[in-house]
């Protein structure tokens, strides 16, 4: 019955003396102030059905569900509690069990878990139709004509949620290997898959920094999505699947290291080690993985990147991917980088590292939860009266994006690294002037 | 006691749907407060939102002979709020409104599900403080500060909640409410009431709105922290700064142990090669805190000190005092059960209490970290162990015993901050005589003769 969850270390569970730390953080609780809505009532859940006492039921399937997996609740427990783990392990029983099934779900599940996201010709396939779409005016024309709504209404709802597909995709974009001068070091780079369809660009800005880092990138073709999705979607199997497709892609032993600047997949990528069983051979090709991959902007700081100066330097603020800042502990290097970058004109965000709401598919399937925290992220930029605010993950990117839009502002959104690639080119211009 | 055929359907006529809730994904949660190793799933769990929601729920627990259990946030670290068999827990955290701040009078009214961190937020916005601060001020409701008479970080200087509380509004067992107290710093009118209801842990009666005394913001602080070889010399230290004629409004502990996991979590580059760390932090006017901060760093040198250093500035200062808050939830890092006292001897006494704790866990094999209120001899001796170990747990509550023994025989007591609840209940007897005792009964029994208000917490009633 709950396979996943009894496989656990006992430990870990024990770990939460449900001291209640956690609780101010988390966006749920915060909501209803009901504790199975809290980090340490869930915990409570997962040790209920741990034991036994609790079943793996329609009710705890659908509060395992409400939770974002935003991860605040690690970063406040002074206790260390990993809650990651056992919310994956729990979301994986509740699939096991069947406890949500029904036949519609289980379908867009397998089309989307099983089918679009396994393969990245798929992925590519589909968005070439939505490019389409949206090149030809079409989609604004299923918008008024209500035709989508007829298909099924779902998806007239999730429609506006389409991000605007990039002309080009990654792989038309960066050349399989691509080096600077001299370079310093080899890395791999991941273009992911939200990334790598919606904003390649951002993908190429990646690259262009680290090329000015001395770096040597490696970019295999063909990457598609890392398995986060899956693994956070209770579908284990998968994500080992990709995992390992992803692992054969990479030169592991010849590369300094594996570049991610997408905060939610770094922090699924960085622990594909917990995937396998211990002492397997696919688990030390996993440790090998998991010591390689580095968060763009981890990297910049650790490699001492030093960026030039901005020439028209944005009022910016900076809003903390949960998975970036939660899940991988980087909130500091990016804001150093912006910081260096714009010479006094980063603002504090306040509730910086609050979820926005996207959380994966969160603004899919619980859409109306997910706008109020949107709501709330983006009162919070406006109140800082900035320009432009930065955000390092695709799902944050478009939620805050449509929020602005919703709420009729013009600030921007942008990935650091598209302001630290501008301002390397605009240097590098500089310096051929300077020296024709 | 009479019971009509289904006491939980008629709840229904008190309380909206979304007030009740009795599936067990729901209750599961409320099985617990922050105390380790007790357990009890209650049946039911309501959210009254208004006084009169309240009065009706005591009235109706009274006619079905229904045990109440009253909870903030449950935060608590003695079980007082953990469900008794049979009851209904009844979570004020939907009593959150604050209603009032009088900045002439200095007082601030609000309902006691009201977080405390909420509360400091509002005084200091008017330029006021709320000094009582537990470690869980975050989350911790003024309620159950107010139950617990919980203590803090600057119990020292500024004493404990007890000493901000000028009035109470009570539910009593009857339903009927009273209201005990004024905005008047003088009133000897009548016996103190509201007295008797701060730390009754919710067994006298339910506290549904409160009135705190604010006082003005001090102007300036200093933060100094101080390594130590040796747990005494800190002790010492704090000694000759009190004798120094400064109180300090704060003194805090940490051994090694602590300290280092108190580091693994919040990665603020503390010493953890010493051997016990001393926060130490004055506040006032600008002028007067500097020379103290002199002085006091001066003492911790004169004691062997290894390194004295200040808070660079404001918010380096929250971070030092917010990662001390983070002591006992970080000690859960070493093993997974963590087991915290909170017993507090005179100052005096307190380098021989020290010392008693170490020598209690060598003798019993056990890993006890300490940390504390060195200032009011409050101190957190905290039992690292793991709850499945049946063998090991048999030794965890006879060292407990001896520790709360000693602290007894050194003229403390069984608890500083944490209040009683069932973690303590058995230990009463250490502190109490048998008519001490029966005090407690006899008013008990007067203010809650059928012992529907959190029965069997602190004591048991009288055979």
């Amino acid at each position: 019955m709950s396979a996943h969850l009894k496989q656990l270390d006992g430990d870990l569970l024990q770990q939460c003396m449900h001291c209640g730390l956690c609780l101010p953080t988390c966006p749920t609780y915060m909501e209803t102030g009901m504790e199975r809505h809290s980090p340490r009532g869930r915990i409570s859940l997962i040790r209920a059905v741990h034991s036994g006492e609790l079943p793996v039921g329609e009710s705890f399937g659908d509060e395992m569900y409400q939770c974002l997996g935003c991860l605040a609740c690690v970063t406040a427990c002074p206790a260390g509690v990993q809650y990651g783990p056992m919310f994956e392990a729990a979301r994986a029983d509740i699939e096991a069990s069947g406890a949500l099934d029904h036949p519609e779900r289980k379908f867009w599940r397998w089309l989307t878990l099983r089918q679009i996201f396994s393969h990245p010709w798929q992925l590519h396939l589909v968005a070439r139709l939505i490019r389409f779409s949206q090149v030809t005016r079409l989609d604004i024309l299923f918008r008024k004509t209500g035709l989508l709504g007829l298909l099924h209404p779902k998806l007239a709802a999730l429609e506006p949620q389409t991000p605007r597909i990039s002309k080009k995709f990654s792989d038309q974009l960066i050349a399989p290997k691509e080096s600077p001068s001299t370079p310093h070091r080899k890395v791999g780079m991941l273009t992911g898959c939200i990334q790598d369809i919606a904003f390649a660009d951002i993908n190429r800005d990646t690259v262009d920094v680290l090329l000015a880092a001395g770096c040597e990138v490696m970019t295999p073709r063909d990457q598609g999505c890392c398995g986060s999705l899956h693994a956070h979607n209770g579908d284990l199997e998968s994500a080992r699947r990709i995992a390992c497709r992803l692992m054969d892609l990479f030169p592991l032993e010849q590369v300094d290291a594996i570049i991610s600047n997408a905060g939610g997949c770094g922090s699924h990528l960085r622990h594909f080690s917990g995937l396998f069983p211990e002492d397997s051979e696919l688990r030390k090709k996993a440790e090998l993985w998991d010591s390689k991959i580095r968060d763009v902007h981890e990297w910049l700081v650790e490699i001492d990147f030093k960026p030039p100066a901005a020439t028209h330097p944005e009022r910016t603020t900076y809003h903390d991917s949960c998975h970036l800042c939660h899940g991988q502990k980087v909130s500091a290097q990016p804001r150093a980088l912006l910081q260096s970058l714009l010479d006094g004109n980063l603002v504090n965000l306040p509730e910086a590292s609050l979820c926005c709401g996207s959380a994966g598919i969160y603004s899919i399937t619980h859409p109306e939860e997910a706008e109020r925290l949107g709501r709330r992220k983006v009162e919070k930029i406006l109140s800082t009266e900035a320009d432009c605010v930065a955000v390092a993950n695709p799902g944050c990117h478009l939620q805050i994006q449509r929020g602005l839009e919703a709420a009729g502002s013009s600030v921007r959104v942008r990935h650091p690294v598209s302001i630290l690639a501008e301002a390397c080119r605009q240097s590098s211009t500089k310096a051929e002037v300077a020296t024709p | 006691m009479s019971h009509t055929p289904s006491p939980i359907d008629s709840l229904r006529d008190i309380l909206r749907p979304d007030q009740i809730v009795t599936e067990k994904v729901d209750t599961i949660p409320y099985a617990c407060d922050g105390t380790a190793m007790l357990r009890e799933v209650p049946e039911v769990v309501v959210f009254p939102d208004s006084t009169e929601q309240v009065v009706a729920l005591v009235r109706w627990a009274s006619r079905t002979g229904t045990p109440l259990v009253t909870r903030g946030s449950g935060s608590g670290l003695s079980g007082g709020s953990v469900p008794s068999k049979g009851c209904v827990v009844l979570c004020l955290l939907k009593l959150n409104k604050i209603h009032e701040l009088d900045a002439g009078n200095l007082t601030l009214l609000c309902d006691t599900g009201c977080i405390t961190q909420s509360i400091a937020d509002a005084a200091e916005a008017a330029g006021l403080f709320y000094p009582p601060d537990p470690s869980s001020l975050k989350i911790s409701t003024i309620g159950g500060n107010i139950a617990n008479n919980s203590g803090g970080l600057r119990g020292l200087k500024y004493g404990v909640t007890r000493n901000y509380v000028m009035g109470l509004e009570v539910v009593l067992a009857s339903g009927e409410v009273v209201w005990m107290g004024n905005k008047c710093v003088k009133d000897v009118a009548g016996y103190s009431l509201k007295d008797l209801f701060i730390g009754s842990e919710g067994t006298l009666g339910i506290i549904t709105k409160v009135l705190l005394r604010l006082i003005p913001k001090p102007a300036a602080r200093r933060t100094l922290l101080a390594s130590f070889n040796r747990i005494e010399d800190a002790a010492e230290t704090v000694t000759d700064i009190i004798a120094a004629k400064i109180i300090p409004c704060t003194l805090e502990f940490l051994d090694q142990t602590t300290m280092r996991c108190v580091e693994d979590f919040a990665r603020i580059g503390l010493p953890t090669d010493a051997g016990a760390l001393l926060l130490m932090e004055t506040d006032g006017p600008a002028s007067v805190v500097d020379e103290e901060a002199r002085l006091m760093s001066e003492i911790a040198r004169r004691h062997s000190a290894l390194n004295v250093v200040a808070a660079a500035d404001e918010h380096e200062a929250v971070r030092l005092a917010t990662a001390r808050r983070s002591a006992f939830s970080a000690l859960a890092r070493i093993k997974p059960t963590t087991v915290l006292e909170d017993v507090t001897v005179p100052r005096s006494a307190l380098a021989v209490m020290v010392r008693s704790v170490e020598d209690i866990a060598r003798r019993h094999n056990l890993v006890i970290a300490n940390f504390g209120h060195m200032g009011d001899g409050n101190l957190h001796p905290t039992i690292l162990t793991d709850e499945r170990n049946e063998e090991e747990i048999k030794r965890v509550h006879a060292a407990m015993h001896e520790i709360f023994a000693k602290a007894v025989e050194l003229g403390g007591t069984i608890t500083g901050e944490h209040g009683v609840g069932l973690a303590k209940k058995a230990e009463m007897k250490l502190q109490f005589s048998d008519s001490s005792i029966a005090l407690h009964q006899t008013l008990k029994q007067a203010m809650d003769p059928q012992g529907i208000l959190n029965p069997g917490k602190i004591f048991s009633p009288a055979k």
